[in-house]
Order: structure tokens, then sequence, then C-alpha cells
């Protein structure tokens, strides 16, 4: 069915490209305000840049009162963390969840779908006070406070990351594994040999996902990075966002500097990262 | 069946025991620690329950009589019906569209997924940036366009006059692209022999969306409404960033009960117990809905 331009293709395009703006749009105006004084911000937010309009104060800013560095370290040592454990403890739990039939199996896949429907609303407040006993909430030691954003950040993704891996082992031709049996490779050989290098594609999906939830989600860090050096990038956006009020500059500046290093990625990994953050909730 | 090779079980919980030990000590336990926290008095958070309420379930009864919660609940309705109408309906819309071009649609895919990976806390930055009372995106442009006289500097408080807008607006626009490639994914696996076979009994382009699409879509839509309807209720850091402390009547759930967490530790686990029964509840209607008259799925 080839048709010719028409008006009907006209406004399909326009309208769909009108969405498009919207999703665009604010981003780059963001970007571009962020490199103009506030004065410039104030007469006309749409214009460019260029010229004497250009101004790189906003970034010295925040570079100069904010340690930017330390929060993407801090971040990407959390969401980094999160992202490998989740792969492995979710893949070793899926590959039997899907292989082997026992007894419990029913109530595990049970329990790992209600998993998938618990907020976190309903488990911060005890996790905190278990935290807090083991030591590792308002400790000195910047690792120990990261710890306590990990650990329940993994939980968080388990039972989803397990849910996608076995959907995707159930796939994998099981005559590789029957072959590996044969050749006597016991169960971690079998494992780490054959089923994880096959699962390469949905690990993939399942670690962006993982790694992205953490790295955006307010809501744990609040808990528990509650000073300044333990900050990662959310909070400390949040922080800004809140002393910032009025200085417009700051704020378009901080947003740039947050959401850039997540858009870059995303280019270039955006067909694994929309089939991981879609995959895992048709299937559910 | 049973794979032959797959029979010897000893050693199956040393990969199962991590990935559920985790869950165990992180979500189920804590879930019933809550539920009983809610009837218990809490004095700091971080402590443990004390004693019972008297009566053991006082803090619903005060949820009832607390007209901030009565807020919450209301707003995360609209929340509900917006996000279910908003979300959903303007990713069939624009899937619909994407799936009757050609051209460009793996650009419109990754354009319009954008926001979904940029966290709601910058998001909802920029949008403070983007309603700001002060010569804010929409108050420029409104100015420039001359809805609004920018010789008297006439701008529109958004923030408090058109509070529950402005919040609703960002959370909708965020989740679009979410349910745009759910759908499109969907009418992507319907088959083209039976448009086909309608076009040469003379259906039309319309008649094909109605008797064609949206019949055998039906799973996928009802996977996106459960899904707008339990992110409804989890929403938190976007109206949080907007609008701190529940500001001109924004209370949610969700940041209602993260308000009341420090200070009241106790109730906070009771609204906790609230959103979960909320979400368990709506979602298993929405799932009857979308079930029920399921005779042409295929």
């Amino acid at each position: 069915m080839k048709k010719k331009f028409s008006i009907g293709y006209f406004v399909i395009y326009l309208f769909l490209i009108l969405w498009a703006l919207t999703t665009l749009f604010p981003l780059i105006w963001s970007v571009m305000n962020s490199f103009k004084d506030k004065k410039m911000i104030y007469s006309n937010s749409f214009s460019l840049p260029v010229g004497e309009a250009f101004s790189l104060e906003n970034y010295k800013n925040i570079f100069a009162n904010y340690n930017i560095f330390s929060a993407y370290r801090n971040s990407l040592i959390i969401s980094g963390t999160v992202a490998f454990a989740v792969i492995f403890l979710a893949s070793m739990a899926a590959y039997i969840m899907c292989r082997y039939h026992f007894r419990l199996k029913k109530l595990l896949s049970l329990l790992l779908y209600a998993g998938m429907m618990f907020p976190i609303y309903s488990t911060i407040i005890p996790v905190l006070r278990m935290q807090a006993k083991w030591g590792i909430v308002n400790s000195p030691h910047v690792g120990l406070n990261l710890l306590s954003v990990i650990l329940p950040q993994i939980a968080g993704n388990l039972s989803f990351a397990i849910i996608v891996l076995e959907g995707y082992i159930r796939t994998l031709p099981i005559d590789l594994e029957e072959s590996a049996f044969l050749e006597g490779c016991s169960m971690f050989q079998t494992y780490f040999r054959i089923v994880f290098p096959l699962c390469k594609p949905s690990i993939v999906t399942v670690g962006i996902f993982s790694f992205l939830w953490s790295y955006n989600d307010l809501f744990t860090q609040m808990f528990f990075l509650r000073t300044k050096e333990n900050w990662a990038i959310t909070i400390l956006l949040n922080n800004i966002a809140s002393k910032e009020g009025v200085n417009y500059g700051a704020l378009f500046s901080s947003v740039t500097l947050i959401v850039i290093p997540v858009l870059v990625v995303y280019l270039i990994l955006n067909k694994y990262i929309i089939k991981g953050m879609t995959v895992g909730a048709v299937k559910g | 069946m049973e794979a032959r090779i797959y029979k010897n079980k000893k050693l199956i919980w040393i990969f199962l025991a991590p990935a559920f030990l985790f869950m165990f000590i992180y979500l189920y336990y804590p879930f019933v620690q809550n539920i009983l926290n809610s009837f218990q008095h809490i004095k700091y958070m971080g402590t443990a329950g004390g004693e019972w309420n008297a009566p053991w379930y006082s803090n619903y009864l005060k949820l009832l009589s607390d007209p901030k919660m009565m807020t919450a609940l209301k707003n995360t309705g609209v929340m509900l019906v917006a996000t279910i109408l908003g979300q959903v309906g303007i990713a069939l819309l624009l899937a619909l569209l994407v799936s009757n071009i050609g051209a460009g649609s793996g650009f419109f895919r990754t354009v319009y997924f954008i926001p979904i990976v940029i966290s709601a806390t910058a998001l909802g930055l920029l949008f403070n940036l983007v309603f700001l009372y002060d010569k804010g995106m929409v108050n420029q442009f409104l100015q420039f366009i001359g809805y609004l006289d920018m010789e008297k500097n006439q701008l529109i408080d958004w923030k408090s006059k058109h509070a529950m807008f402005t919040m609703l607006l960002p959370v909708i626009w965020q989740y679009v692209g979410f349910y745009f490639v759910i759908l499109l994914t969907g009418i992507s696996g319907i088959p083209s022999e039976l448009y086909e076979a309608a076009t040469i009994d003379g259906a039309s382009r319309a008649q094909c969306v109605r008797y064609i699409t949206l019949p055998l879509l039906r799973n996928s839509i009802g996977t996106c409404v459960i899904l707008a309807v339990t992110g409804a209720l989890k929403v938190f850091d976007l109206p949080w960033t907007m609008f701190v402390n529940g500001m001109s009547n924004t209370w949610l759930t969700g940041t209602y009960m993260y308000s009341k967490v420090y200070s009241d530790v106790d109730y906070a686990s009771a609204i906790a117990v609230v959103i979960v029964v909320l979400g368990v509840v709506l979602s298993n209607i929405v799932n009857r809905l979308f079930k029920e008259n399921a005779d042409y799925n295929a």
C-alpha cells in the first residue's frame, strides 16, 4: 500500500513532530539557558547564547560551590554495583527457576511477582531501622553510606530482573547445556560457560535498567545519603534546587550537567534501553 | 517436561539463596514489619515498635479524619484518571499514527522515549523553570504571542493558581513514550494479512483501526493501564521536586507518606499500607475489566 504525499500524511507527521518537539525542546532550552547570565534568561529565554550573550559563569559557579565530581563518583559506585550485583544474583536464580523443577518453585515464583508489586514506601521504614541497627546509616565512612543505598536498591530490582532473565533463558535451546552435561560439566560450569554468555542480550537489558533506575532514584537517596560527601547526583540536584531557588542560571547548568551524560549513553544504547525498560513490564 | 540433565538438585540452593535471601531481608520481611508497625506506637524513625496502639487500628481511624490524607487520596485519584486517559490515550494515538507512516518511525521511538531515561528530579527542576512565575518558559511565551500583556508585566502564577495541572502535565508527559513503545510493539505484532483482507473487502483506514487494531490491542492496552495505575500510585520524585511538602494542596499519597516519615512513623506506615492496598485492588479491577470480554482475543 504505497501512498503518495497527501494532506493526511502531512497532518500525521505534523502531529508526530509536535510531540517530538515537546520531548526535545525543554532539554535544548535548558542547555541554551545554561550558557546565559540571569539577565539574558530573564529578557528572552528563547534566544541563542551566541556572541556577547555566551557565558560560562553558571558552570564556574556550580563547580565552585558544589562537588559535582564527588557526586558523579558516588553515583557511579552505587549504580554500577547495583547493576553488577543484580546481573549476577538474578541470572543465577533465573537459571535455576527456569531449568529445574523443585518443591518450592511455585511459592518462589509467586513471591517474585509479589515482589514487583511492593512499592518502596511499604518497606523503607523497617529497612532504615534494620540498617541503622547494623550501623551503616549515617556512618562516618562514605563507603558504608553508599552501601546502605546499594543494598535496598539491589533487592528492589531483583524480582523484575529474575522474571526477565527467566523468560529469556526459556527461549534458549537446551541442547548446548545437554552436551555440556555429557562432557562432564557441573552445574556451575554449565552456568558460567554456557548459560551466562548466551544470556548476554538480556543481561545488557537488565543491567542498563537497574543502573538507570538506581541513578535516578531520589527517594532512597533521600533516606540514606544525608551529608554532602555522601551525595549522589540526584540528591545533589535536589539540594541545589532548594539552595539556588532564584539563581536560574545555576539551575539550568546543573540540570544540564545531570541530563547530558544520561542522554549521551541513551543515544548510544537506545535499542537496549528501550527494550530493557519495556520488556519486563510487558512480561510481568 | 523435565530435562534429564537437571535431575541433580542438591546444589541448586547455592544459586537461588543469594537472590532470595536478599529479597527476604529487604522486601518480604520489611513488608510484613511495616504492616505490624502501622498498628504499633513508634517514637522515632529507626527505633522499633513498642506497645500496640489503643485501639490497635487507631492510625487507620486517624487517616479517615485527616484532611491532608483526604486531599492526598483525592489528588491521587485525579492523578490516576489523568495518567490513564492522558498517558495511555496520547500513547495510543501516537502509536496508531506512527504505525501508519513509513519513514521516521525509529526516530520517533527514540525521541519519545527520552524523558523516561532522565531522572524525574531533573525534569521536576526543569519544569519548575518552565512554569516559573517570573518569566518562565510558558509565561514568556504567552507574553511574546500577546496573550499576556508584556507592558503591564502580566503573568500567570502556575504553581499556586493551577497547581494540579502544573504537577500532572510533566508526570503525564514523561511516561507517554513508555506506553507508546509497548503499544507500538503490540501493533507491529498484528499480522498484516488481516489488514490486507479487510482492505480488499472495502474497509477504510478508520474501520481497520476500529475493528482490527483496537480489539487486538486489548491485551497491550490492559497492560498499559495496569502499569499506569501502579505508576500513578508510586510517583514521588517529580511532584516532590516541584511542590515540596505538598505546597498548594498538591499532596499525593506517596509525598504525604514521606512527609510523615520522621514526625509520625507508625502513621506513615499506615499510609504505606493504604498505598499497597490501593495498588492491589485497583490493578485487580483493571485486570478483570480487560479480561472479561476477551473472547475475541487471539
